[in-house]
Formats: C-alpha cells, sequence, structure tokens
C-alpha cells in the first residue's frame, strides 16, 4: 500500500474501477470490506502521518509552498531542509510543502507541527539551524519567530499571531496544512465526506434545501443566494448542463481564489461535484487566470488524482452520477471574471458580456442551463454538506452567513488574506488582525471590494461588514479586497487609480462604459493637475450616475464607486483641489508646494546644494528659501535635509 | 402562461404578445424610443444603451430593446432620469465624434444627429481626447471612418447575421474597441465582396458609398424604387435620382425579396447607366465605319439578313443567346421569336453577368 487510496492487501475488493459507496470509509475507518487488524494498522499509521499530534511521534516540517513564498525562495528551502532532515537522520519526521498561509508578507513561512510553531522569513541558510536547534533539541530559533508589530513581543506558535487569533478559518483552514498535490491527506483531513453524504443520503433537491438553509451567498461578488441559484439552474429546461468556478480573480490585490486553489484545490472540486449533482449537471468547467500558473498545476494535479480514484467520471461511487471537469485558461482580462463574458471566453468568442436576463441558469454555455459560482463558493459547499446547512446558517449575521476572506493590504502593519466571520467589524480587521496602520500613522480610509468597491472613512470602522451594510455605506463586499489608506493618501487621487484601472478594463461594448468612464478618468486626472475647474464635481456626479444606471454589466455599473465614494465622505478634498488649487494629502506633485519650516532650518545649505533646478536660496547659517516658480517638486531637498525642516503643503 | 401580457407605458395601457419587448411594445403603441444599436433583423446587444426606460421595481435603467415586456409592468420613456441618461449618451457620443456634419455624407440621414438635435445635446460637454483613425478608403465602393463611428455593431452583425461573412468584429477594448477586419487590414485586403450591407445599416457616417460622395444632399435626391436588372433573383433597390440622372442606389428596407441586402453589382454596379461609352443609338457599319442608324433602317438590316442566312443554309444555322438582364417576359418574347419566327430550337441563356 502506497498509499492511503490504494489497495491494503489482495483482499481488499474497493478500487476506483469497482466504484463503491463506502469507498472514502473504507479508506479512512477501514477497511470495512474484510477485516484485517493489520491493514486497519497499515492505514492509520499513514493516517498518523499527515494527522499528527502531540502524543503521537510523527512531526511535520510544513514549507509554504504558494506563489508568495515560492517567490520569496521557499523553493530552496524546502529542498535543503528535505536534505538536511534526512542527513540528520530524524526519524517519523516528514518534510512537506503547502500552499498558502495567506500571511505572505512573512514568506518564506515554515510550520513545525504538531506544536504549530511558525517561523518567518526562511532562508535556505537557516535550515541547519532549524534542523539542529527544533528539530533535534526542541528549543526554538527565536530571531525566526514571529514579532507582533503592537506590543513588539515574538510568538512562539502558530495560534498566539493577532493576525490569525482573529480570524476563523474555514474555508483557508487545510490551507497551509495539508499537501494539495496529494489527494489522500485532503481526504485524511475530511475531505470527501460531504460529497459522499451528498450521493449516499441525499436527493439532489435536498442537497439544494440544505445550501439554502445555509444562507450561503456567493462570494463573488454580487451576493447572490447560492442556493437559488442553484435550484434555477435545477428547474431550468435543458438535455445538457454545465457547472462552472470563476477563478478568474481579477481584482487587484485580491488573491484569495488563488490561495485556494494552489492549497486546497479539491475543496473546489468536491464543491463542484455536489453542485453537479444538485443540478444535474455532468460537466464542469474550471476557469482560471492565465496568470495563475501554479493554481492551474495543482488543479491539474487534483482533477488527474480524483479521476484517477473514481472521485471523478463515471458512476462517482456507485451513485450512478457521472461528472467531468475541465480547466480553462483565463483570456487576460477584468472583465472575463463578468459571468456571461467568462461564458463567451469559454466558447473562444471576444470576452463580452451579454445581456440578463437570460441568465446563466437558463441559457449559459452555449445556451445551456449553467451553474455558476465563485472558487470560495464552492469550496464552502463541503464544509456545509458535511455540517449540514443549520450549523452554518448559526454563523454570520442575519442576512450574511459563514465567513469571508478578505485580502488586507494598503498601509497596515499585517498584510495578508483573513477569514473572518461575517459581521466582524472593521475596525478588528483592520487594528487587531491588520496590527493597526503602518508607522504610527493616523486612518483615513479603507477601499473595500476592488476597484468596483468604495471608500469608507473612519466613522464607519465599527461597522458590522456583511453584504447588504457595505452596499448601504456605498461600498459593496465584491471579491473581499480591503486597501487601507493612511493620511497621506489623497482621495481624488485614490478615485483617479481605481478610474485607471476600469477605464483600462472596459470591454467598449456599451457606450456609458465605454467613454464615460473615460471622460470620469480624464477629469479626475484634471483635477490631480491643478486644472479642476468649477462645475467639475457636479459633471462627475452626473456622470457618475448616468453611467451607473445605464452600464450594460457589472462592470460599468460599479466603475463610478470609488468616485460617489470618495464625493459622499471626502468631497472638501475634491473642492481643495479645484478651488484652493491644493491638496491636503500632499500627493499631488502640481498641487504641492516645498516650504522650509523657518524654525528647524539651520542654514546648513545642504538643499540649496542637492536642488537639481537651483531653487533654493539662502546664505549659510540662515534660514532658507524656496522658489516655488522655480521648484520641480522633485523632493530631493526633503529627503536630504537633516532637520526635517522641509515639507510639503 | 397567457400568450399575451398588457403593461403600462407611459401611462397607456397595452396588450402584446407574449415575448415582446418593451421597445416593441412602446413602438406597437405610437411612442417612440430612440435607439441607435437595435435593428429589426438583426440580434440585438444592448449596447448603445440610448434606449433605456424606467421600470418601477427594477435596478437602474434597463434597455428597452433588450427588456421582455411583463405582464402589470409600469414603463416610463421620459421620465427625467431616462432624458438625462440619453442626453449623457449622446454628448458622451459627441465627445468622441469629428464635428462636421457640414461636409459629412450621412448629413440629414444620420441618427446620432438626429438624437442629438432632438434632444437638444451640444457637442462640448466633454473636453478631452479624440480618436484619430485614418480612412479607409482602399476600395472602390466604400468608405470606412472609423472617427464616426460610434460601436453600435450593427456592421458586424449584419454581416455575419445576413450577409455571412463575419468580415467584422470587435477589435482592442475599451475607448480603444472599433468594428475591425481580420487583423485589423483595410477593407480592400480583407474577405469582403462589397455587397455593402453594413453601409446600409450603419447610423452614422462611418460606413458611406464611395461613389456617392458629393454628389447630392440626401434630401435633394429622389429615391425611385425599381427592379435590379442584372440578374433574375429579382431584388428592388432605390435609384437615387438627381436631376434626372442616377447617381446611386441604396436599400429600400420594404424590398420583398432581398430586404436591405444586395449585392456589389445591384449596389455599386450602375455606372454604365450615364457612361459615354453606353450605345444608345442603333450604329450600322457603313465602309468600314459605325455609323448612326434609326431603329427601323436597323431592325431592317437585321431581319433581311436572318433571312438570308435562312434561306441559304436552313433555319438550324441561326441560334438565339438571350442575357442575363432580361426578364422573364423577354425571354418568352425571345423563345417565340426563335421557334417560331425563325425556326430553330437553338435558343439559350447565360446564366449569371
Ligand atoms: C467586471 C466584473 C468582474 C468580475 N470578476 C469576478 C471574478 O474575478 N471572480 C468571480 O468569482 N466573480 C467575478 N465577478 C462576478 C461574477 O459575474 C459572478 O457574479 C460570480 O462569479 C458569481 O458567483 P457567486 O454567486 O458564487 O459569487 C465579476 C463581475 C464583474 C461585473
Ligand atoms: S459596462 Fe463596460 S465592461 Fe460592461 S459591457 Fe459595457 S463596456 Fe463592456
Ligand atoms: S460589404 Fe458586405 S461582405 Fe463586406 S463587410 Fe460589409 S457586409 Fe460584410
Ligand atoms: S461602422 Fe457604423 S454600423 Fe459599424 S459599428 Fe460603427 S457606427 Fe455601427
Ligand atoms: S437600442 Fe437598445 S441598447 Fe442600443
Amino acid at each position: 500500500m502506497e498509499n492511503l487510496m490504494t489497495a491494503c492487501c489482495s483482499e481488499c475488493t474497493h478500487s476506483p474501477s469497482q466504484p463503491c459507496p463506502d469507498y472514502i470509509k473504507c479508506r479512512t475507518e477501514g477497511p470495512i470490506c474484510h477485516d484485517s487488524e493489520a491493514c486497519r494498522q497499515k492505514r492509520q499509521q499513514l493516517m498518523d502521518k499527515v494527522q499528527v499530534s502531540p502524543d503521537k511521534p510523527h512531526r511535520r516540517v510544513l514549507v509554504c509552498a504558494g506563489t508568495g513564498c515560492i517567490s520569496s525562495g521557499s523553493r530552496d528551502v524546502y529542498n535543503r531542509m528535505e536534505a538536511a532532515v534526512k542527513e540528520a537522520g530524524i526519524d517519523d519526521c516528514e518534510v512537506s510543502i503547502t500552499g498558502c498561509h495567506g500571511f505572505c508578507e512573512q514568506g518564506p513561512i515554515v510550520i513545525i507541527e504538531p506544536e504549530g510553531i511558525f517561523y518567518g522569513g526562511v532562508g535556505a541558510d537557516d535550515v541547519e539551524e532549524i534542523v539542529e536547534k527544533q528539530l533535534k533539541n526542541g528549543e526554538p530559533v527565536e530571531r525566526l519567530l514571529y514579532t507582533e508589530p503592537t506590543s513588539g513581543e515574538k510568538d512562539k506558535y502558530y495560534r498566539d499571531i493577532m493576525f490569525y487569533k482573529k480570524q476563523e478559518r474555514m474555508v483557508l483552514k487545510n490551507c497551509g496544512h495539508i499537501n494539495p498535490e496529494k489527494i489522500d491527506e485532503y481526504i485524511i483531513t475530511g475531505g470527501y465526506r460531504g460529497l459522499v453524504k451528498a450521493l449516499t443520503e441525499y436527493k439532489p433537491e435536498e442537497v439544494i434545501e440544505e445550501v439554502k438553509t445555509s444562507g450561503l451567498r456567493g462570494r463573488g461578488g454580487g451576493g447572490f443566494p447560492t442556493g437559488l441559484k442553484w435550484q434555477f439552474t435545477a428547474q431550468a429546461e435543458g438535455d445538457q448542463k454545465y457547472v462552472v468556478c470563476n477563478a478568474d480573480e481579477g481584482d487587484p490585490g485580491a488573491f484569495m481564489d488563488r490561495s485556494i486553489l494552489e492549497g486546497n484545490p479539491h475543496s473546489v472540486i468536491e464543491g463542484m461535484i455536489i453542485a453537479g449533482y444538485a443540478v444535474g449537471a455532468n460537466e464542469g468547467y474550471v476557469y482560471v487566470r492565465a496568470e495563475y500558473p501554479l493554481a492551474i498545476k495543482r488543479l491539474e494535479i487534483a482533477i488527474a488524482q480524483a479521476e484517477q480514484y473514481g472521485i471523478l467520471g463515471d458512476n462517482i461511487f456507485d451513485s450512478g452520477f457521472s461528472f467531468k471537469l475541465r480547466i480553462k485558461a483565463g483570456a487576460g482580462a477584468f472583465v472575463c471574471g463578468e459571468e456571461t463574458a467568462l461564458l463567451n471566453s469559454i466558447q473562444g468568442e471576444r470576452g463580452m458580456p451579454r445581456v440578463r436576463p437570460p441568465f446563466p441558469a437558463n441559457k449559459g454555455l452555449w445556451g445551456k442551463p449553467t451553474l455558476l459560482n465563485n472558487v470560495e463558493t464552492y469550496a464552502n459547499v463541503p464544509i456545509i454538506m458535511e455540517h449540514g446547512g443549520r450549523w452554518y446558517a448559526s454563523r454570520g449575521t442575519e442576512k450574511s452567513k459563514g465567513t469571508k476572506v478578505f485580502a488586507l493590504t494598503g498601509k497596515v502593519n499585517n498584510t495578508g488574506l483573513a477569514e473572518v466571520p461575517m459581521g466582524i467589524t472593521l475596525r478588528e480587521i483592520i487594528f487587531d488582525i491588520g496590527g493597526g496602520i503602518k508607522e504610527g500613522k493616523q486612518f483615513k480610509a479603507v477601499q473595500i471590494g476592488g476597484p468596483s468597491g468604495g471608500c469608507l472613512p473612519a466613522e464607519k470602522l465599527d461597522l458590522p461588514i456583511d453584504y447588504d451594510s457595505l452596499i448601504d455605506a456605498g461600498a459593496m463586499m465584491g471579491s473581499g479586497g480591503l486597501v487601507v489608506m493612511d493620511e497621506t493618501t489623497c482621495m481624488v487621487d485614490l478615485a483617479r487609480f481605481f478610474l485607471t484601472f476600469t477605464q483600462n478594463e472596459s470591454c467598449g461594448k456599451c457606450t456609458p462604459c465605454r467613454e464615460g468612464t473615460k471622460r470620469m478618468l480624464e477629469i479626475l486626472t484634471r483635477i490631480t493637475e491643478g486644472e479642476g475647474k468649477e462645475g467639475d464635481i457636479e459633471t462627475l456626479e452626473r456622470l457618475a450616475k448616468s453611467v451607473k444606471n445605464t452600464a450594460l454589466c457589472g462592470l460599468g455599473q460599479t466603475a463610478p464607486n470609488p468616485i460617489l465614494s470618495t464625493l459622499r465622505y471626502f468631497r472638501d478634498e475634491y473642492k481643495a483641489h479645484i478651488e484652493k488649487k491644493w491638496c491636503p494629502a500632499g500627493v499631488c506633485s502640481a498641487l504641492t508646494v516645498y516650504k522650509i519650516d523657518p524654525d528647524k532650518c539651520k542654514g546648513c545649505t545642504k538643499c540649496a546644494k542637492v536642488c537639481p533646478v537651483s531653487a533654493i536660496k539662502g546664505e549659510p547659517k540662515e534660514v532658507h528659501e524656496i522658489d516655488p516658480e522655480v521648484c520641480t517638486k522633485c523632493g530631493t531637498c526633503m529627503e536630504n535635509c537633516k532637520f526635517e525642516a522641509i515639507y510639503k503643503g | 402562461m397567457s400568450d399575451k401580457v398588457t403593461l403600462t407605458i407611459d401611462g397607456q395601457q397595452v396588450t402584446v404578445p407574449a415575448g415582446t419587448t418593451v421597445l416593441q411594445a412602446a413602438r406597437m403603441a405610437g411612442i417612440e424610443i430612440p435607439t441607435l444599436c437595435h435593428d429589426p433583423e438583426l440580434t440585438s446587444p444592448g449596447a448603445c444603451r440610448l434606449c433605456v426606460v424606467e421600470i418601477e421595481g427594477m435596478r437602474n435603467l434597463p434597455a428597452s430593446c433588450v427588456t421582455t415586456a411583463g405582464d402589470g409592468m409600469v414603463v416610463r420613456t421620459n421620465s427625467p432620469d431616462v432624458i438625462e441618461a440619453r442626453k449623457t449618451i449622446i454628448e458622451l457620443l459627441l465627445a468622441n465624434h469629428p464635428e462636421d456634419c457640414l461636409t459629412c455624407e450621412r448629413t440629414g440621414q444620420c441618427r446620432l444627429q438626429e438624437y442629438a438635435y432632438h434632444y437638444g445635446v451640444k457637442g462640448d460637454t466633454f473636453h478631452g481626447e479624440r480618436k484619430q483613425f485614418p480612412i479607409d478608403d482602399s476600395n472602390p465602393f466604400i468608405v470606412r471612418d472609423m472617427n464616426k463611428c460610434i460601436r453600435c455593431g450593427k456592421c458586424v452583425r449584419v454581416c455575419e447575421e445576413v450577409q455571412g461573412r463575419s468580415i467584422y468584429s470587435f477589435a482592442y477594448r475599451g475607448f480603444d474597441t472599433i468594428p475591425a477586419t481580420a487583423m485589423d487590414t483595410p477593407l480592400a485586403e480583407s474577405e469582403c465582396v462589397f455587397c455593402g450591407s453594413c453601409v446600409s445599416v450603419c447610423p452614422t457616417g462611418a460606413l458611406t458609398e464611395k461613389m456617392m460622395h458629393g454628389v447630392g444632399r440626401s434630401w435633394e435626391l429622389e429615391k425611385v424604387k425599381t427592379t435590379c436588372p442584372y440578374c433574375g433573383v429579382g431584388c428592388n433597390f432605390d435609384l437615387n435620382v438627381k436631376d434626372g440622372k442616377v447617381v446611386g442606389v441604396t436599400s429600400n428596407a420594404e424590398a420583398e425579396v432581398n430586404g436591405r441586402a444586395l449585392c456589389v453589382k445591384g449596389r455599386f454596379g450602375y455606372n454604365f447607366i450615364h457612361h459615354p461609352d453606353r450605345l444608345t443609338k442603333p450604329l450600322i457599319k457603313k465602309n468600314g465605319e459605325f455609323q448612326e442608324a434609326t431603329w427601323e433602317e436597323a431592325i431592317n438590316l437585321v431581319a433581311e439578313k436572318f433571312k438570308e442566312i435562312k434561306q441559304e443554309h436552313g433555319p438550324d444555322a441561326l441560334a438565339v443567346f438571350t442575357s442575363a438582364r432580361c426578364t422573364n417576359e423577354e425571354n418568352y418574347l425571345a423563345n417565340k421569336f426563335a421557334r417560331a419566327v425563325l425556326g430553330t430550337n437553338n435558343i439559350d441563356h447565360c446564366a449569371r453577368l
């Protein structure tokens, strides 16, 4: 028996060519087709190697092999670690790769289990020390432990790190703890139980009922009730139906879907098979961004393994239900994440949205009823099937159940993926999980929901977040991007930044989005360049309203959100730019002037010497002055003044 | 399910067959809604968004051309929000459009011009980038001026859905989007057959008939419906006549046989009408040179010669060959003439011209 999925002895009758409802049970609790203590022990041993615990001898050294950690050098760490452990002759210790922990800035990350010790920033040169101290003598390598940004204290254990403490990791639970390239690790840790339950104990409509009871809503943006969507697809008439997974993940900064696919691909596959069973589809597609080669590779491996063991294919677990899954690499446009553009793209057409209705549930891929959900949505399904819809619905808020993964970035101390229960406040995410604002600066605003989302100010920090509260506040859940901004961010510039993105990504099909985003961006650019005119705010508002009201797809309908929300909460900043020709945050270079504080200037002449255009005049030991007419606002003087006498204002 | 639905449009109750769009329903009730990308003979992309209306209980402003009328729907086609949205859309289109209606070939027939006028929109709301494309003048028939294109996609659809050539598809994206040939080559280098269908549906001056440039304003041209003389299909179209001269051919949507579709010959092959080389009087060769003659002289001469041949060599020495441009009636007469007058069965017809 090389692994858990293969036969334990010649008596074992379970194999993928002989599908059986007890297949998974036999592999994890069995054997049940025959009775043999020796076989049971063999299986238990294999499981113990993955599910390590302090009262058993096995240990695991988990080296993160997510995209983030690989790019900071974790492959070398893994290779060195494997060699070093072997060389040191440490028994019962397996070195394994895992998917992403969502804390990539700490990478490469190495975890020692069962203790749960967390090492960050591990280089290949640190490996020997870890082996020597930690693995041989049980002493931690202090310098590689994580330091809390707020208290300055070191955390030895994963579970103590503030970044993880307030999280509730359900979907991401296994990410970072199992080897995503081995199906048996997924199964040992509870995988495919939901599928077995669905196929053997539930009728398709009962599965839909369970998902409805759970209150799960789409994690891809709109928050549409998942069970209802499944019901519509199940009820739609059609000889052929499809299940599609949206893994296009185009929101800049969001990487939860990638992490799930890289770290726990089987959870998505399991969710999709259950969905196929529920709606009556035998074929599925996963549409993955082509820029995610590792996610595609891991998904390919996972699909091949699931096929090998009869979890994908004909007559799964002898249920009579068959399911095939294919991967389609994305076409490299943000709009291809929009569901109808995505379907066109799978069909080999230009990724332009279609008019809805008809919705994909009725007319989707090649005109057939199609269920389309997001990666994270599917990854929630096995959890719901395993624990029940009622259990799932007990988490979260009244109308938003379960958890949501956010991608926390910007001016916070801890950036990364945070899975939190619905209803948590922004303050908890930003200040507890995120460890507060960098360099002790002031929080100013947070952009939620990516380029289509909105920007919320400090007054909204205590808002319990769910789908509906965010919409009311002028933002949206979107895919879960959270960009934190401090006092040094200019809100007009921010709106300009997001509009640059949406304008670039407009597919060009409909007039309001194609032409309207261009004009809004032009006006914003003018304002940030000091060319703002009276009436610009009103024109922006009027345009924003019309584009929102008339655009064909979600891209155009939400593109004005960053403008509308910054206008709602930071209107004065726009006015300052236009009327006073002044950028309060000191970001828009055309609207800032460099000044010398006479109280701080010592007359050292340094600034005058470094200024490339000789804009600074002053006698040695006397207060210097900058000629704003000559100054090109390059900022060199400010960088060079030892007395911090130069400021922008 | 009932096969009729009743909805209220601008306070008016309208009963229409189930499946009718809100746009059709409004038109049936005599309520005009502006459209740019919609065409009853083509699929509807819902792209220009000019036909938006307000429907109670619906989020945003749906495009009426792609919204199915529902029982009990309450639709407003001219609420302040709708008018403002339409104006904005026209302003946005004009902001990226050359202001040269003065000399534009489409003036007077341009939908953009018509709606701008109707909604009182001036072209100076937004001052920003305007796309600058070279004009595709690569072929004798069609001028493509993408600077005037509003990206309604009708050319793309008519070529694919009616003509079956699929010469255009949208290329580039966002503000740069244009309908383009494969690899964005000039039309002459594409597989285009110059049927001109795209010209006939283009709502603006982006696609125009090259030979009609400068020959007359639309309101100066008299449209005379006629049947194409080229082949037996019998397509109808409008001769555009100015001062007694044919200066162009345009589709006549009412044409029973062909609708707006025509082939390159019917649409663009009218130059022969006033061509100096065209024979308008009979010529008889005398002393080695052609000289003008009367019809009487000419016909007598031909009859004499036929008689001579028939007498000397028998009727089967003669044969009749009719032109593809002959009508059924003319062919019938030719047949009678061959068999009854000449006494020969040697008669044939060239199938195509
Ligand atoms: C411009 C645009 C981009 C989108 N990008 C994504 C994406 O990258 N991933 C995603 O899951 N949904 C995306 N969506 C939302 C999808 O259209 C669709 O609503 C979603 O995938 C449905 O799945 P869910 O119900 O599970 O959320 C996008 C929508 C728009 C309008
Ligand atoms: S809203 Fe933008 S992205 Fe969507 S169809 Fe219109 S042009 Fe394309
Ligand atoms: S002239 Fe005819 S074939 Fe050529 S692009 Fe236009 S519609 Fe297509
Ligand atoms: S060329 Fe004419 S028909 Fe084609 S998209 Fe442009 S405006 Fe529409
Ligand atoms: S006519 Fe309806 S969207 Fe263009």
